[in-house]
């Protein structure tokens, strides 16, 4: 992979505009079938330019428009935000008060920062292949709680249309497209992310995760979910048991009504005599559950599941999800610290995403120059820049990621299809 | 609504009429009364509902809801202010004609701001919950129909195919096979049941919940917060013409000002606080909160979202100017090696915003203690919040511990978070730094405490904003020695009572 140089994001944001940027896929995805009259027109986007120049409020009649602006403004970064009352480029002629956001996708933002308590390879923008893997349990346990009928596992909400993005450096985000959920109110989908969040408390709070007694379902399934992965990712890539160091931040999680002192130095004394995190994780389920205690004190398994789900449950950040207007970066934005693309990412290969492998503007631009050279004079100059754009990206590693989007983008349709037939199929029975 | 001039006119109903427009001790407040009533009935109406809510709001900080006390309590309350509260009782019809003609007028009072409509939203649904909690079970079914809530139950097949899930996600403890037997299961959109489903206590298919009996007061309480939104909203484009009688609107200026007592917004003494006077004050007159968010500024250099909003406003409150407020911050992030070009272009903004400068230029309110305790909880990398609310009790003692607090003082105030009674806790604190036995005021917001610190160490008496607000907390005329936790409620009670006379004096001149 090549590395990337931040100082030739003009050059390489130029080409890519051109040559590689799927706008006929964006705008079939925001325009959302043209069912809903100026949904296109009236949605936010805001541009970072070159020195950290930021725009609010851009708008654009069509695709056309869209492509000629992103060409001429060559933005860094760009974000979508809320679908308005008004076409946002026009908001300061509005009476005010009369500019409102209307409808917005539900989005998630799942970022690694906010698990730097519980990962011991990196902290803060780093990430690594051993700490990916909490992106990846994060985003089975909240795809299925968000899935839909399609599949036949037990699904909570019955959202149809989810797209996950990788966010070009540290995280995900998903976005859910379902016509209904665009109208969700501020107030649902806080409650949303509530019901998804079980990982509470900030730097005073040693102890995150607090069971109750009866088990929801939801938990009782993203339990299911980490243990999955629990021991290949905590007790061997973590390592969260391997010294001293490291299990004072897991014992302290263990009330004091479960363990007496005695036995808990007997707990710290014993670890020194196992050799790894997998013996010694053994060793403490066993400890803490063969105290004698009733369920209201929690023993056994409801501890284990709790420290379980501190280290791995997802962590969602409230404020991307809960405003109407909050901007979110574009999938197909450029992360412009690390050069890679905001990409799709595949559900079906989940555990497969490799984020080190994800192509970065300068390796693509790259690909695209060698392809050029190869073919030469073949090409017909008379060709329309769009046919010459389809085909250029299909043969950069571009493509297998706009492949995941289509698919993305086939399933809203037949969504479309499926309901105006069943609106027309009333009509004609009356 | 019509408003005679002095003289008392009422509808006369014969028993049966009565009971007919009043089935229910309880309702949705659906259809606006429509009689004529005197100003001065109204007056008194609106005085006896807002002393209700007040006092709603007060049980709901120092009691968890729904306990015995709370409870007894509340009921009390409302049988004193002659309100209606529980079916079955003879001769009802005034109770509830009371507490339907109040909640209209009220409505008149607080549908202006949303603020003023979150309040009023809030404390009228704490007291329908109370009432909807002891209904008897046979009333609930036509309650629900009387207020044409569409619940659709399942049907037996369904409910056997899920029985298991239903049971695991029902927090009422006693939600038993048998009972799921005999009782319906109601099937909602998820989005009806905001309040069920975000604390994961109803299990969610499908995009639907499946709502056991037991718990469906969510629900209602769902639908009508919903109700009562929409009718605030539709009730202030009315307003003007209400307003323009010239009998009703000092009243209802009035009552919608006596919730919120002072809101430190706009101070008199703006800029009488230096930037360097910061580091000492925060050890001396912040309280909690704001002491730790402060440190975790100096400390870190920077403040996530939920940080720099509540301890801004609060620097605001205080009296600290636009420009002193982004020299401070801008000083701040710099130190921490951020580029001050970036933070002229990303937080320069935002504080600019706060004051009002940007934007919708609303100049927001410093936090109140209710709505730092109540909402926007700290995650990962937060410091704000309410150190009583938010800390586990082990990491709060270490922190009183570091500032200080005697090993006594410290298990009290402990004792206080125990019970939740978090404000009254802060007392506790005010009293042990100040090294007073009584701190002489009833804590509901951050910048309150630092006025009344202040005053205690500068011994200064006008640096009080000026306002007609009964509210404004006074010194009691005779100061108790409170030691323990139980006076101090008691205190808290009673200036209730205070400002509550003050509110009626207002209306008998």
């Amino acid at each position: 992979m090549e590395t990337f140089n931040p100082a030739e994001l003009p050059e390489l944001l130029n080409l890519y505009y051109r040559r590689l940027f799927p706008y006929a896929q964006y705008y079939r995805w925001l325009n959302y079938g043209g069912v809903t009259k100026n949904y296109f027109q009236h949605r936010e986007f805001s541009f970072t330019l070159k020195d950290d120049i930021y725009i609010r409020y851009q708008s654009f009649n069509n695709q056309s428009d869209l492509e000629k602006e992103m060409q001429k403004m060559n933005p860094y970064k760009i974000d979508i935000g809320a679908v308005y009352s008004h076409r946002p480029n026009q908001h300061n002629t509005v009476k005010l008060g009369a500019f409102q956001a209307q409808e917005k996708e539900l989005v998630f933002d799942i970022d690694m920062t906010d698990y730097d308590d519980v990962r011991r390879c990196c902290s803060s923008a780093d990430i690594c292949s051993k700490c990916w893997t909490l992106m990846t349990m994060a985003i089975h346990i909240i795809d299925r709680a968000l899935k839909g009928k399609y599949w036949q596992c037990l699904k909570d909400f019955g959202f149809k249309h989810r797209l996950w993005v990788y966010s070009g450096r540290r995280g995900v985000h998903c976005w859910v497209c379902d016509e209904s959920v665009r109208k969700l109110s501020s107030a649902v989908r806080s409650g949303i992310v509530e019901y998804l969040s079980l990982v509470k408390g900030g730097q005073d709070v040693k102890k995150k995760v607090h069971l109750s007694e009866k088990i929801h379902p939801f938990v009782r399934k993203s339990i299911n979910i980490i243990k999955k992965y629990f021991e290949d990712y905590a007790l061997v890539d973590q390592d969260i048991l391997e010294n001293k160091e490291s299990w004072d931040k897991i014992l302290p999680l263990v009330p004091e009504n479960i363990l007496s002192q005695d036995h808990f130095h007997k707990l710290q004394q014993n670890f020194h005599r196992y050799h790894n995190s997998l013996q010694r994780w053994e060793y403490l389920k066993k400890a803490i559950s063969s105290q004698d205690n009733t369920k209201n004190d929690k023993c056994g398994p409801w501890l284990e599941w709790e420290i379980m789900l501190q280290y791995c449950f997802p962590r969602l950040d409230i404020n991307v999800s809960k405003g109407i207007n909050h901007l979110l970066k574009s999938p197909f934005s450029v992360h412009p610290k690390t050069g890679r693309i905001s990409v799709p990412i595949d559900l079906q290969k989940v555990d497969q995403f490799d984020p080190f492998t994800v192509p970065t503007i300068s390796s693509i631009c790259r690909e695209l120059d060698t392809i050029s050279t190869n073919e030469g004079k073949e090409k017909n100059e008379a060709e329309s820049d769009i046919k010459h754009r389809t085909r250029d990206y299909k043969k950069t590693s571009l493509a297998p990621y706009i492949k995941v989007f289509e698919q993305f983008l086939e399933n809203l349709d037949k969504s479309r299809k499926g309901e105006l037939l069943k609106k027309s199929g009333k009509t004609i029975l009356f | 609504m019509q408003f005679s001039g002095g003289n008392r006119k009422r509808l006369r109903l014969g028993g049966d009429q009565r009971n007919a427009s009043y089935p229910h001790s309880l309702q949705f407040y659906l259809e606006p009364p429509s009689e004529n009533i005197s100003l001065i009935e109204f007056e008194s109406l609106a005085i006896d509902r807002v002393k209700l809510l007040k006092t709603v709001e007060n049980l709901g900080v120092s009691h968890v809801k729904g306990t015995e006390q709370y409870q007894s309590k509340l009921e009390a309350e409302i049988r004193r202010l002659k309100f209606s509260f529980r079916e079955n009782v003879e001769n009802e019809y005034e109770r509830r004609r009371r507490d339907h003609i109040s909640h209209f007028i009220l409505r008149l009072a607080y549908c202006q701001s949303e603020d003023l409509r979150r309040w009023f939203i809030q404390q009228e649904m704490d007291l329908l919950r109370f009432r909807f909690s002891i209904l008897p079970k046979d009333k609930i079914q036509s309650f629900l129909k009387d207020s044409h809530l569409q619940f659709e139950a399942i049907s037996d097949e369904e409910k056997n195919l899920r029985v298991h899930e239903i049971i695991a996600s029902s927090p009422s403890s006693n939600v038993s096979k048998f009972e799921l037997d005999v009782e319906s299961v109601y099937k909602i959109p998820f989005a009806d049941a905001l309040d069920l489903f975000r604390g994961r206590k109803v299990y969610l298919e499908d995009g639907f919940a499946y709502v056991p009996l037991k718990d469906i007061v969510a629900i209602v309480l769902n639908e009508f917060r919903a109700k009562l939104s929409k009718a605030l909203a539709l009730t202030a484009r009315s307003l003007p013409a209400v307003q323009s009688d010239e009998r009703l609107q000092p009243l209802l200026n009035h009552l919608s000002h006596s919730y919120t007592g002072q809101d430190y917004s706009t101070q008199g003494n703006a800029g009488k606080i230096s930037l360097d006077q910061i580091d000492s004050l925060s050890t001396k007159s912040f309280p909690p909160c704001m002491r730790q968010l402060h440190k975790a500024l100096r400390e870190n250099h920077h403040l996530r979202h939920g940080g720099r909003m509540q301890y801004g406003l609060f620097l605001k409150g205080i009296g600290l100017t636009l420009e002193q407020a982004l020299q401070f911050w801008k000083q701040e992030f710099i130190r921490g090696k951020m580029d001050p070009d970036k933070f002229d272009k990303g937080y320069s903004y935002n504080i600019r915003h706060s004051f009002g400068k940007e934007g919708k230029r609303t100049d927001y309110t410093p936090f109140s203690c209710m709505k730092i305790i109540l909402t926007n909880p700290p995650g990962q990398g937060d410091y704000h919040g309410c150190p009583f609310r938010h800390s586990d009790p082990e990491l709060l003692k270490q922190k009183l511990q570091s500032y200080k607090i005697s090993p006594e003082g410290i298990s009290q105030i402990l004792d206080l978070v125990k019970g939740t009674h978090y404000q009254v806790a802060c007392q506790k604190y005010f009293e042990m730094t100040h090294n007073v036995d009584d701190c002489g005021f009833s804590l509901s917001h951050p910048n309150q405490f630092f006025f009344e610190s202040q005053r205690i160490l500068t011994g200064s008496k006008d640096i009080r904003k000026e306002s007609i607000q009964p509210e404004v907390p006074q010194p009691r005329p005779s100061v108790q020695k409170t030691k323990d936790a139980s006076s101090a409620l008691a205190s808290l009670n009673s200036s209730l009572e205070m400002d509550m006379e003050g509110l009626e004096d207002y209306f008998s001149e």
